[in-house]
């Protein structure tokens, strides 16, 4: 299986600070000292399809509180979510949301 | 996270500019990538273009390291299944891969088993395109999006394992800063600062 990152055109919940209640598996992406700020940015639009203001948004949480949720949604997808961001070198888990 | 690719670097990049044996080239501009309407370009001095070379090279080296070759019929190598299930010793390999799930080893073994694989293959092709984009004795340098989208990943990739060698463990580090100038680490200090500007232009050129 290649990691073939091409930002996913699958819909997604609506995400940011809380999870979608029937579907209480999340993404989480937690800071790191050498990933830059706007290539965060850009992952996070280039990977979920997100607005500017909420990549942004989502990455300032992470640089600011140490993690931030990023999705969420059933577990496939999250652990699908996860293998792509690692691919792009964030360092992101996947968490029942409880 | 951090925000060094634009901030303590001048835009010229000139402060980054290669030092010691590389002084023939001292006044050559840093690369760095901007878009123009023939595709995302830059343009690297050679030695420039040899230590990127030699880092993407070592990444994929290492990131493929010591898996064996996958024996015809290895239906699970076929999968993209991987026998590891744990982190990595290696605290480089263990950045690069990490686990997909904390506090949960379990979890966190049977993502990596069904992921690893696919994760070092991509990283190694990532670092293809570079070496497939770059040419060894430099000069300009143009992307596709696709190829483009590569680099991203393979310079976030080399920064990373820097980050590890450098010991850049905090956002308000400066890295490097506690690295002896005796300490062979040290050449890579700025190599460090450079790729960041370098992956920060790359990301500019693309938004």
């Amino acid at each position: 299986m290649s990691v073939s990152v091409a930002p996913a055109e699958v819909e997604r919940p609506e995400t940011g600070e809380r999870a979608v209640p029937d579907m209480p598996w999340v993404t989480i992406v937690w800071n790191d000292p050498v990933n830059l700020m706007k290539y965060v940015t850009y992952v996070f639009q280039a990977v979920f399809g997100y607005p500017r203001p909420k990549a942004e948004k989502l990455m300032l949480d992470v640089h600011h509180k140490g993690k931030a949720v990023v999705s969420a949604g059933a577990r496939e997808a999250m652990e699908r979510d996860a293998e792509i961001l690692h691919g792009y070198g964030l360092w992101a888990t996947v968490s029942h949301d409880s | 996270m951090t925000g060094k690719g634009r901030r303590s670097h001048g835009a010229d990049g000139r402060d980054l500019s290669l030092r010691g044996s590389e002084t023939e080239h001292a006044e050559a501009q840093v690369a760095r990538f901007r878009a123009t309407p023939d595709g995302v370009t830059a343009r690297f001095a050679a030695p420039q273009a040899r230590i990127v070379r030699d880092l993407v090279t070592q990444i994929a080296v290492l990131v493929s390291g010591d898996e064996p070759p996958s024996e015809p019929g290895d239906l699970a190598a076929e999968l993209g299944l991987s026998e590891s299930t744990a982190l990595p010793d290696d605290p480089v390999l263990a950045r690069l891969l990490p686990d997909g799930y904390a506090g949960d080893p379990e979890a966190a073994g049977e993502f990596r088993r069904y992921t690893e694989q696919g994760l070092r293959d991509g990283k190694v092709a990532a670092a293809r395109t570079v070496l497939d984009t770059l040419p060894a004795r430099g000069g300009r340098v143009r992307l596709t999006e696709a190829d483009a989208q590569a680099w991203l990943r393979a310079l976030n990739d080399v920064r990373l394992a820097l980050g590890v060698r450098l010991g850049v463990t905090d956002d308000f580090d400066e890295p490097g800063s506690e690295i002896d100038p005796s300490d062979p680490r040290s050449a890579y200090v700025w190599v460090y600062h450079w790729l960041a500007y370098l992956q920060e232009s790359l990301v500019d050129a693309l938004s």
